[in-house]
């Protein structure tokens, strides 16, 4: 499992080996939900999750 | 076949499907929209038989679903039942068009006429966004005093939608509500959300409870999706005390993770296996 860096207080978080881009993960240490993310050179990272919006849900 | 996975977020739903694919050994294909570019005159390289759409935000999942289907590809739900689904006025014109029972509504553009018509509906009365979900800034007004509070604070939201009132008669129903799901002319599985909030959503805290789905639950549910065009939907039913079974609303992109949790039901591979039991021919 690699481990990433919370962007909010540098935390390192494992992600599994099969996470999708988008998927979230909360940092154990500061709480912050964190959305996996791959950059253009499929470098993967973590990022603060989006809010809720309005005109989500079903 | 080759399955597209339309999504935004990924949740226990888009992994549980994207599962289901490989498990009946199709090939998913995962669709990140946010992370991508889309062109309208150009194809967009996607080698899909067809497409679930899983957008939680339902922008990007109209926008997206309409893109996909410029471009050819067949998509679960599409255009047209993510529309009518997603806007709950539209969804209570095609019930009623179908003789669907559903709870008494009624429509008013301004306050004085929403007043006017939630005294013949008799109080409490709800209103509701036109499109919203998670139970968002639904009201109960039980005396015309709180009513126009409502409606004063809904006409002075940003969004213009808001000046349209959506007025509806309170269910008095059990502590709960029925979700039932609707997959392609079928109701494998359905659950009660229980709660002592009159909002029984699980998004609010409702819990969910495996519920059986007679035929008269099923009865009602093939009527309730048919009528806003089929597909894969969930269903929301109340159960008054007085008129028995009614359609309370659609939805058009399903959350599954409660019922699969209390069921034990299998239905991302329902969803899929049934998808492609009928886009195959
Ligand atoms: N007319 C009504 N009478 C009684 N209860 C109601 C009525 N309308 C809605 N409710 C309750 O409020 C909840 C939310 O309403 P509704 O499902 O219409 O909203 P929503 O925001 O679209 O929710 P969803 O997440 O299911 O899309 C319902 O699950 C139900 O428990
Ligand atoms: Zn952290």
């Amino acid at each position: 499992m690699p481990s990433l860096n919370c962007p909010v207080c540098g935390a390192s978080v494992e992600v599994p080996n099969d996470a999708l881009p988008g998927e979230l993960f909360e940092c154990g240490d500061c709480g912050a939900q964190l959305e996996y993310f791959m950059d253009e050179k499929n470098t993967a990272s973590l990022k603060v999750a989006e809010e809720v919006a309005e005109d989500w849900g079903q | 076949m080759n399955i597209g996975l339309s999504y935004d977020v990924v949740r226990f739903e888009e992994k549980a499907l994207l599962q289901s694919i490989n498990n009946l050994g199709h090939k998913p294909l995962p669709i990140h929209v946010v992370a991508r570019e889309f062109w309208i005159n150009e194809g967009n390289g996607l080698d899909a038989d067809f497409i679930i759409q899983r957008c939680v935000s339902y922008n990007r999942a109209a926008a997206t679903t309409a893109i996909f289907e410029r471009s050819g590809y067949i998509v679960v739900n599409n255009t047209q039942v993510l529309r009518n689904s997603a806007d709950k006025l539209l969804t209570s014109c095609l019930l009623a068009r179908k003789n669907v029972p559903t709870p008494v509504t009624a429509i008013a553009l301004n306050r004085e006429t929403a007043l006017k018509a939630a005294r013949k509906i008799g109080f409490p009365v709800v209103v509701k966004p036109i499109s919203g979900s998670w139970g968002r800034n639904i009201a109960r007004a039980f005396d015309e005093q709180s009513l126009l509070d409502i409606l004063e604070l809904r006409e002075n939201m940003p969004n213009p939608q808001m000046k349209i009132h959506y007025i509806q008669e309170h269910v008095d129903k059990p502590e709960r509500d029925i979700r039932a799901f609707y997959v392609w002319g079928e109701v494998p599985v359905a659950i009660y959300r229980v709660s002592k909030n009159w909002k029984t959503n699980t998004a609010l805290g409702g819990k969910a409870q495996p519920c059986p789905v007679t035929d008269e639950l099923a009865d009602l549910v093939i009527k309730a999706g048919d009528a806003v065009g089929g597909g894969v939907l969930g269903v929301d039913v109340l159960e008054s005390r007085e008129k028995g079974m009614l359609v309370n609303e659609v939805n058009g992109v399903v959350e599954f993770r409660n019922t699969v949790l209390v069921t034990g039901y299998d239905l991302p591979t329902k969803i899929v296996e049934k998808s492609v039991e009928v886009l195959k021919r």
